[in-house]
């Protein structure tokens, strides 16, 4: 079968992969590029726990297709700690007990950066909003957002 | 299945005219990424519009805007003057799926994927927006409610494909709205969508119209009669019902879990009225 040599950066780091027509970014992330932190929740667009970025965009990567990104800039899960310092949200969430099992915790990570970064002040309706992409089967959501809008808060002052 | 990524309009076509095995366009790959892991789909190749700038462009045409079949939601909420033209049609944009969909989906895919429940596609009839369509057979410029035939049925030829949509220039004095009612806050398809846009005359009476209804019949609906009975007076109440009754009367809707047949109609003549509401107002403040 056809493989398409793809070129891209990941995280900040140049990136090259084969893969075939049908596979999705997710797959490639996780089964060849052993980027396992995003997770496949539903493979369908509805629970948000693959949540990339691509080019600063927040995007489902189980609806790109890895042949897309050639020449793109994605950031997953991986490229969120500097090195063993966590970033901000990802204290938030140890803090605030905002995740149980952590399956989604990633996709809510890089969707709550992707905010953030728009957005320092959001109000808590346009975190709900913003998250509603994203499923959790264990917190009830709100240690979630309690946590993102008090990183919010912190990273204002 | 091949992937093709072609810079031109006309490197689109020939290859979507050249492959056999039913080749597919790909834009935000909300609804088509969906459909080729469930197994529904299985194209021999797919063809990537977004490296073609007419597909992703947003530009001004004629006081209105041409909006790139391609271009995601996100970006044309983020573009101030097009939401300020036409915020119904952002806001039916915007209505779909979550941040992320938002990343990716586009209003081309959302009209030829062809559900008869797609939230843009009413609010676009309201606004008597076109699209440009591109085959082998060259070029040719209709109206978004000639385009779907059916749920997953349009007009489009082998090899044809949509390039972009036009959403006019319209005076001052002019609204438009769309809602749609789901038993949910978000993530849900609409049991009923509405858009209607609206401009006043120096009069303050109704002196255009246009109505459309989604999600109760195979297809989203232009309703002239609703429009009928707004144009040529004061849009009072009165003449809300009669445009509502007007709604009412063209509904053919399904019976499903989200809604019998006399509650979509019921709820349709209810949005339908709510809806020319609003648009009234952004009219008033125009
Ligand atoms: C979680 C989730 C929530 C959703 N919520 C909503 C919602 O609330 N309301 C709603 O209306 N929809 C919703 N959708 C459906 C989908 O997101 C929309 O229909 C979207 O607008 C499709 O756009 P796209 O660019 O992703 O299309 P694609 O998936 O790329 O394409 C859709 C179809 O149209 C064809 N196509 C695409 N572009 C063109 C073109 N320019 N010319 C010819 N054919 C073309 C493709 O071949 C395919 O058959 C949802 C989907 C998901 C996964
Ligand atoms: S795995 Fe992508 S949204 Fe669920
Ligand atoms: S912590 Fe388990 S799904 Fe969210």
């Amino acid at each position: 079968m056809a493989k398409y040599h793809i070129t891209t950066r990941i995280n900040g780091d140049d990136v090259e992969f084969l893969c075939a027509p049908e596979q999705t970014l997710l797959d490639v992330l996780r089964d060849d590029l052993r980027l396992t932190g995003s997770k496949e929740g539903c493979a369908s667009g509805d629970c948000g726990a693959c949540s990339v970025t691509i080019d600063g965009r927040l995007v489902c990567s189980c609806l790109v297709l890895a042949a897309e990104v050639g020449g793109q800039e994605i950031e997953t899960i991986e490229g969120m700690a500097d090195g063993d310092r966590l970033h901000p949200l990802q204290q938030k969430f140890l803090d605030f007990a905002a995740l149980q099992c952590g399956v989604c915790t990633p996709g809510f990570l890089i969707a709550a950066k992707a905010l953030l970064d728009r957005n320092s002040n959001p109000s808590e309706t346009e975190v709900r909003y913003w998250l509603a992409g994203n499923l959790c089967r264990c917190t009830g959501y709100d240690k979630i957002v309690r946590a993102v809008l008090d990183t919010a808060a912190d990273m204002r002052d | 299945m091949r992937y093709e990524a072609p810079q031109t309009v006309d490197q689109a076509i020939s290859l979507l005219a050249g492959t056999h095995g039913n080749p597919r366009v790909l834009a935000g790959g909300t609804d088509l990424l969906v459909q080729l892991r469930a197994g529904f789909i299985d194209p021999e190749l797919i063809v990537d519009i977004k490296q073609i700038d007419e597909t992703t462009a947003i530009t001004a045409e004629d006081g209105g805007f041409r909006v790139g079949a391609a271009v995601s939601g996100a970006r044309l909420k983020e573009h101030d003057t097009l939401s300020l033209l036409w915020p119904g049609v952002v806001e039916a944009a915007d209505l779909i799926g979550s941040t992320q969909i938002q990343g990716r989906a586009s209003m081309g895919g959302n009209l030829c994927n062809a559900s008869p429940a797609a939230d843009t596609v009413p609010a676009l009839i309201a606004a008597g927006a076109t699209c440009a369509l591109a085959g082998p057979g060259g070029r040719r410029e209709v109206p978004v409610e000639e385009i779907c035939t059916g749920p997953g049925q349009t007009i489009l030829t082998d090899g044809e494909f949509v390039v972009s949509i036009l959403l006019p220039a319209r005076g001052s004095r002019s609204g438009d709205a769309y809602l749609r009612f789901i038993p949910r806050t978000e993530m849900d398809i609409a049991v009923v969508g509405v858009g209607v846009s609206l401009s006043l005359g120096a009069d303050g009476q109704c002196s255009a119209a246009r109505v459309a209804v989604g999600a109760v019949a195979p297809t989203a609906l232009l309703v002239p009669a609703a429009a009928e009975a707004l144009v040529g007076g004061v849009v009072d109440d009165a003449a809300i019902d009669a445009m509502a009754a007007a709604v009412r009367a063209v509904c053919r809707p399904i019976d499903d879990k989200r809604g019998t047949v006399a509650y979509r109609i019921e709820v349709a003549g209810v949005l339908a009225g709510r809806v020319c509401r609003i648009a009234l107002e952004r009219a008033g403040s125009t």
